[in-house]
């Protein structure tokens, strides 16, 4: 009964097409405008109308953000869904990753040829501190009344990661230095910044130790989306479709402080199972640039890890060595990343995705990696440390 | 559908207004370990992925897939939530099977509404921020103009509508895991406190707590799993649009649409010929008969009649909601359309008891969000 | 791809202060009660009570806290209460300087993921460490539950004010 087995059939379901908005602290626009301007530039791409579009995936994550309960209901129309069958996916931080995800089983079911699958994040509408929406996603009985800071979780992980394998600050710090610099390349960016150094990461305030405000992406709003097609449309829409190779997903338990925090086995069971898909024996061969979640700067490290991208614990070495560069062996993070173009949670997931669709086009202009790739990696992170949701991509 | 996808575990808790000694993880526990015994399965060894159907403000909690896995043995495997209806759940796990890469599949969705302390405002919540929401009228003023526009647009009278909450809630009565059955007359219904006018009080569901777990097979899994599979033959979900202030108000056009594609994948061409019997979405008395309509289960404007007639009663020629619907069991939240399809299943297994009808062998489901929205799915089953 | 980037309007404080700017708020009132249920309800009581309390899996024999009924990794019904002790070791810890609305703390706050002396290996749970030199915490340490007196106990985590450093700290867990 284990249906995860056997290679996914190749040339089944592509991205053809994508958009986004600028990634802004505050925007103008409301949800469902920022949801209708990446959801048209996306179609405008691939020179595609809504009567093109068979069905919409909305991805975004907690309706507290926006302010908006049963989100996915007042998005629907800025998503295109007037009249369509529209499904929301929703696996916190994951949910970018994994809204390509469901647009890849709505196509690959035979149910529907195309797809629009929109992410959408308004974190600024939740105030006075859009932080406050992540007071409730610890368990409401045995850790709420601590009155827990969203910060406190990421900082008890990284100093697990840390302690484990004997990082420095410094080691990490690297990888936020990379992305910001990345980022000033990328046209949708918050935080690009072609000048920042690890001094500047390492002498920021301490925001929970060892967690400091430049480890960390900033709060954003914006909106990402991508048309997906079948095989059949995809060849007729365009001359490079970027086809979805493997795709995994898994859930670890909810009970996080019985976990062993320096290692996120639930992105290592999902790199398994895109990877069995996709056929990818070595991934550290097979996969040429990746595009792993980075809400923190120690999260890229430690996901590349539990890519099985590097062994355990020597993820921060091979960054230190220039690996992870764009001119790298294996870039990562060449879009610059949540730290860099900013962290609208669902949306920025996408964002990444889009990056390994325009990189494998050779259409990601300054940001370009050389050597024309052929297979890139998508990954996201959500819930409480708990999910991972993997998208293997190839042209 | 190019494979086939059948039903082959069933497990449920409740339906009852409160659940005071079970949390929302050991009510889902309960229902899990139904529904792996009657498929015969293993969690931990067979399930390929895992659906459940949850909205965080029903929950109290942010980002709710976080606490899912555990009593549901989905720990370390592919699990994700549906922010939706729970039909659009199972249609998540319809659509898995059918890419040929997922053999086994569980959808969960459940209701905890009691522990909602302030449910209308979690409702209004829902409602647009800026043009609606200032209004600060109570969200069921929607359903009172769309029930009085209904009305008008096809003749039907107030009660005909209450007709629906007395068949209903006589059904119930033969429903063990029905927390409201009871003899109500249509007199009762028409005097009963005024929500949102038309609308009395007992015309709107009340609120059950509970929890359904489905297991999904794919084909020759199915077969192998169970004699007689209840098969998944057509499925289809669509939203209108948000917007209230240019939505067809008499018309569930939503369900229209749904119904055709879940008729389309079924290949059905006549729904009042080829199926023998619905489970229909009644959190409004009204509704019923609204979505009867508009999924072409009657003449358009005629399912008023139908049912004060008796066309729709148990005994009737084409039986709507003999689980007793949401006015029967409780309105479950967005599990409510996954209690529409155990209805489907359990009678196309023949183990409706009290409530079997005779010879069932094709089964329509339908689940709507509720207000403010315009979101539908449909499920056809049969034997 | 620039030209399939939309240019958002990117809001400044001073666009709401000085008036160019218009917005709704909304105050959602949303309040809930939650069952605690059969393993929650237990481990209340006994926090009340003064004592952590666990389950065991009768198949991998897993010692867990907190308390469940159904173990998640065999998917079967834990079957006994197990009694544990109220000290435990810190498996990881912060230095907390800002609140979840980003205004600065003086002192820091000190949450950490303590396992619990009596349970498995790694059976953590979170809770806050004071009456402690920030600056002297380490993975490792061992550490010791400071419970409120009884008459301010609720049957809430929060009936254990945090835990200390286990004087003498040359005990060793079982």
């Amino acid at each position: 009964m284990n249906g995860n087995s056997g290679k996914l059939s190749r040339n089944h379901v592509a991205v053809v097409g994508a958009g986004m908005t600028r990634f802004v602290r505050r925007a103008q626009e409301t949800a469902k405008e920022l949801a209708w301007e990446a959801a048209h530039l996306a179609l405008a791409s691939c020179e595609m109308t809504l009567d093109d579009i068979d069905a919409v995936v909305i991805g975004t994550a907690p309706d507290a953000f926006d302010g908006v309960h049963m989100k996915s209901e007042y998005l629907s129309d800025g998503c295109g869904a007037w009249g369509k069958p529209v499904m929301r996916g929703y696996v916190g931080g994951g949910t970018g990753v994994f809204a390509p995800i469901q647009g890849w089983y709505h196509i690959a079911s035979g149910l529907f040829d195309t797809v629009l699958v929109v992410c959408e994040e308004k974190m600024s509408s939740c105030q006075p501190h859009p932080q406050g929406a992540f007071l409730t996603i610890f368990d409401h009985t045995t850790e709420r009344p601590l009155e827990p800071n969203l910060l406190w979780i990421f900082a008890l992980e990284m100093n697990a990661y840390m302690h484990r394998y004997g990082l420095s600050k410094r080691d990490i710090a690297t990888v936020s230095v990379k992305n910001k610099r990345n980022a000033a390349d990328h046209p949708a960016a918050l935080l690009g910044d072609k000048h920042i150094t690890v001094e500047d990461v390492l002498n920021s305030p301490v925001l929970a130790w060892p967690v400091q405000r430049l480890d960390v992406s900033p709060v954003t709003d914006g909106a990402v989306a991508l048309v997906m097609s079948a095989s059949h449309v995809a060849r007729r829409v365009t001359d490079k479709p970027v086809w979805i190779e493997g795709v995994g997903w898994n859930l670890d338990t909810a009970y996080w402080t019985n976990r062993d925090l320096a290692y996120p086995v639930y992105v290592e069971e999902a790199a398994r199972m895109a990877y069995d898909m996709a056929g990818i024996t070595e991934p550290r061969k097979q996969i040429h640039i990746a595009e792993p979640y980075d809400p923190f700067d120690y999260k890229e490290l430690h996901h590349l890890e539990g890519l099985m991208l590097f062994d355990k614990g020597d993820a921060p070495r091979a960054a230190a060595d220039g690996v992870t560069q764009r001119d790298g062996d294996l870039p990562v993070c060449p879009s610059g990343g949540l730290l860099g173009v900013g962290n609208p949670i669902a949306a920025a997931g996408l964002m990444k995705v889009a990056e390994i669709f325009w990189q494998l086009r050779g259409e990601a202009g300054a940001r370009q990696v050389p050597g024309n790739p052929k297979r890139g990696l998508a990954q996201a992170w959500g819930d409480l440390m708990q999910v991972g949701t993997v998208v293997v991509m190839g042209i | 559908m190019k494979r086939d996808v059948g039903i082959v575990g069933a497990g449920w808790s409740g339906f009852r207004s409160i659940t005071p000694d079970l949390s929302y993880k050991e009510l889902m526990y309960e229902a899990a370990v139904q529904a792996y015994e009657d498929a015969g399965i293993d969690p931990r060894r067979d399930v390929d992925s895992f659906v459940t159907v949850a909205e965080d403000y029903n929950e109290g909690t942010s980002i709710f897939d976080e606490y899912v896995p555990d009593q549901l043995g989905a720990v370390h495997r592919p699990v994700h939530t549906i922010a939706g209806e729970g039909i659009q759940g199972l249609a998540a796990a319809v659509m898995q099977i059918l890419t040929g890469q997922f053999d086994l599949v569980v959808v969960e969705a459940h209701s905890k509404a009691s522990n909602i302390l302030t449910l209308p405002y979690v409702q209004a919540f829902a409602f647009d921020p800026v043009f609606h929401r200032p209004l600060k009228a109570h969200p069921t003023f929607v359903a009172g103009m769309e029930m009085l526009r209904y009305m008008v647009e096809t003749g039907s009278t107030h009660d005909e509508c209450a007709a629906v909450v007395s068949k209903n809630r006589r059904n119930a009565l033969r429903n063990p895991r029905a927390g409201h059955g009871a003899t109500v007359s249509l007199d009762d219904v028409l005097s009963s406190e005024p929500i949102a006018e038309p609308l009395t009080r007992l015309e709107c569901a009340a609120h059950s707590d509970g929890s359904i777990v489905f297991v999904l097979a794919s084909g020759g899994t199915a077969r192998a799993l169970r004699d007689t599979p209840v098969w998944v033959r057509g499925i289809g979900w669509a939203n209108d649009t948000f917007w209230l202030e240019s939505r067809p108000w008499g018309d569930a056009r939503y369900a229209r649409t749904a119904g055709e594609m879940a008729y389309r994948t079924a290949g059905i061409t006549s729904p009042r010929s080829e199926i023998d019997f619905a489970e229909v979405d009644d959190t409004f008395a009204y509704k019923e008969l609204q979505h009867l309509e508009a999924l072409g289960l009657c003449p358009p404007g005629a399912a008023g009649e139908w049912t004060i007639q008796g066309g729709t009663a148990l005994s009737g020629e084409f039986p709507v909601n003999p689980s007793g619907g949401a006015l029967g069991e409780g309105h479950l939240l967005d599990a409510t359309g996954l209690a529409r399809v155990l209805e489907v299943v359990l009678q196309l297994r023949g183990e409706a008891g009290q409530r079997q009808i005779e010879n069932a062998q094709v089964g329509l489901a339908f689940g709507w969000r509720g207000v403010p929205t315009t979101g539908g799915a449909a499920a056809v089953l049969s034997r | 791809m620039e030209q399939f980037v939309y240019d958002s309007v990117y809001l400044h404080s001073t666009d709401f202060h000085e008036g160019r700017v218009l917005f709704e708020t909304w105050d959602p009132n949303t309040q809930y009660a939650w069952d605690a249920g059969v393993a929650i309800g237990r481990y209340l009581h006994e926090l009340r009570a003064g004592r952590l309390i666990g389950r065991s899996c009768p198949e991998c024999r897993r010692i867990l806290i907190p308390p469940r009924m159904v173990c998640e990794a065999c998917f079967c019904a834990t079957d006994r209460w197990v009694p544990l002790r109220d000290t435990g070791t810190v498996l990881t810890f912060s230095r907390c300087y800002v609140t979840w609305d980003m205004i600065k703390l003086e002192e820091p706050q000190m949450p950490a993921v303590i396992e619990i002396d009596g349970a498995s290996p790694g059976m953590g749970i979170m809770h806050m460490l004071g009456e402690v030199d920030p600056h002297s915490l380490e993975i490792g340490m061992r550490v010791q539950a400071v419970w409120k007196p009884l008459e301010e106990r609720s049957g809430a985590i929060t009936d254990i004010s945090y835990f200390r450093p286990l004087s003498g700290s040359a005990e060793s867990a079982e």
